[in-house]
């Protein structure tokens, strides 16, 4: 799903590469924490996925593909199979919750009919069934972020990656975020999470990759967030 | 593709810049209605300099038939064959002389038909009322007197003339307008695109959340970028409607009615519609395609995939 072979990535203006010879695998439907404190690299490693960055040196394989290799022209296409929250939500403000989902199909030009189906489909998923027609300023942080997972979850992506989808969030809603992301996990999505939450990550006992100054320093299944910050 | 997202975001986008979209659709109408006005000035100067203004530098007209009962200079009748033969060698022996081509009356009359083919004087007019001539071009223009002196007056001349000491300053000054009008719709025209370079960057900036969204999920480059680039391809096309209603209305308003040249200056034979609305498609379709490719390589800077 996911294969990083020794990949570096320095930006330019910056004495220390942000990413340091990392080589790891992710397999199809695991759940993947990603833990270290600001600056680790985390935010670099999920770019790279993303492909809003590319590596300095080593490679990145994303469902199959090399990422070096794929042209800038394909890479909407291989965004089409991945999902991704934020920990601001990144919703728009004057669109209903229901358009807020429906955008995400629109603009890859999805039909109409399906967009109809899929939308109150992806909504009871998350809990929100009923409150199509709200405004995100009108819900609370939890729900906007059940809106934004709809969104990155409504054409069903392989490959989910959540920047600190609760960040924002406090500890009981949090939980229910994680535990609708566990859900989704289990539908066979692959999860990779960039997280600051230790409480969940202890809580979850799910495979724990840590970050350090760029250099990958523990790869643990079953794991813990492993140090205090 | 769905037309009706990308049409309702193109007005979205339009009435959020309505200043910046007016300014930019003032600028594409007036650097293209300089740019038409231009091109129509050429076609003035083109039309009025009829066949032979730029092969020829002096033409010696012969006499016909009807001139000898109203041209002194052709009292002794119609030119004879002896005549013309003996203008054509003297001319020949003339070093100043270049070319010499002769003009019978019945492609004089083809020419004039040409040049005034419209005006009610040439429906009026026949083959043999129409002047023979020898037209002349020099190695040096300037040496018009020469042939003057040399066939002014000789039996069967009805006149010399500099073809272009009549018009010549005349078309100097429309050259200079010419150049003027070059010059300013250059510089309208580097206004006006960046202007919609301004534009299209505020716009980006100003929708950057959704666009940043939709890459997110994937939406391809060209799916991006259409509602900017119609955006600055439909203030385009405004303009582009100005500008040609502008070189309609001037030419209805200076030739037709208003200053009315076509009246008072009725010697003069003026640009017809045709020759406007020839120019119309080119200036539509420049103003479409100028803008929609000025936001397309703003975006490449503003907008990365």
């Amino acid at each position: 799903m996911i294969r990083f072979d020794n990949v570096s990535k320095a930006y330019p203006k910056q004495n220390r590469p942000a990413l340091r010879d990392v080589s790891l695998e992710v397999e199809r439907g695991e759940f993947v924490f990603l833990v270290g404190s600001s600056g680790s690299g985390k935010s670099t490693f999920l770019r790279l996925i993303l492909r809003e960055e590319r590596t300095s040196q080593g490679q990145v394989h994303v469902l199959g593909k090399d990422l070096a290799r794929l042209s800038n022209w394909k890479v909407p296409q291989m965004r089409r199979q991945l999902g991704t929250v934020f920990q601001d939500f990144r919703l728009l403000p004057n669109k209903t919750v229901a358009e807020n989902v429906a955008f995400a199909q629109e603009v890859i030009g999805k039909s109409r009919g399906e967009i109809r189906k899929s939308v109150p489909q992806v909504l009871d998923l998350v809990g929100l069934g009923g409150k199509e027609e709200r405004m995100p300023g009108e819900l609370s942080g939890g729900e906007q972020q059940r809106v934004a997972i709809a969104r990155a979850f409504v054409n069903r992506p392989k490959l989910l990656i959540a920047d600190e989808p609760t960040g924002n969030l406090d500890p009981q809603t949090s939980v229910g975020i994680m535990k609708l992301l566990d859900r989704i996990n289990r539908t066979g999505t692959t999860v990779v999470m960039a997280t600051h939450d230790q409480q969940i990550v202890d809580q979850m006992r799910k495979r724990v990759i840590e970050l350090e100054k760029g250099r990958l320093v523990r790869d643990q299944s079953r794991g813990v967030y492993g140090y205090q910050h | 593709m769905r037309a009706q997202f990308v049409l309702s975001e193109i007005g979205v986008g339009l009435r959020r810049n309505l200043t910046m979209t007016f300014a930019v659709v003032v600028s594409v109408a007036l650097s293209l209605a300089l740019f038409g006005a231009s091109l129509l000035l050429s076609d003035q100067v083109n039309t009025m300099k009829g066949f032979w203004y730029d092969k020829v530098n002096v033409s010696i007209f012969l006499c016909n038939k009807s001139d000898g009962e109203t041209d002194p200079n052709c009292a002794k009748g119609a030119v004879t064959g002896e005549q013309k033969k003996q203008i054509l060698v003297d001319l020949k022996k003339m070093p100043t002389v270049d070319k010499v081509v002769h003009e019978s009356s019945d492609e004089a009359y083809k020419h004039y038909k040409e040049q005034f083919g419209d005006s009610p004087l040439a429906s009026s007019l026949t083959p043999d009322q129409l002047q023979e001539s020898y037209r002349i071009k020099l190695k040096d223009p300037e040496n018009y007197k020469v042939i003057a002196s040399a066939f002014a007056g000789r039996d069967g001349v009805q006149s010399v003339q500099d073809q272009k000491g009549i018009l010549e300053n005349l078309f100097v000054m429309l050259g200079g307008m010419n150049w003027a009008a070059r010059a300013v719709m250059a510089l309208m025209l580097v206004v006006a695109l960046m202007l919609i370079v301004n534009t299209v960057r505020v716009s980006a900036f100003s929708r950057r959340r959704e666009t940043g969204i939709m890459r997110l999920v994937g939406a391809s480059g060209f799916y991006i970028q259409a509602p900017f680039i119609m955006e600055a391809a439909v203030a385009g096309l405004i303009g582009g409607i100005g500008a040609s209603a502008m070189l309609v209305l001037g030419r209805y308003f200076i030739i037709d009615n208003g200053l009315a040249l076509s009246e008072k200056l009725n010697l003069i034979n003026f640009i017809g519609w045709d020759a406007v609305l020839t120019k119309l498609p080119l200036i539509l379709a420049t103003s479409v395609l100028m803008p929609a490719l000025a936001a397309f390589f703003a975006l490449r800077k503003y907008l990365k995939v």
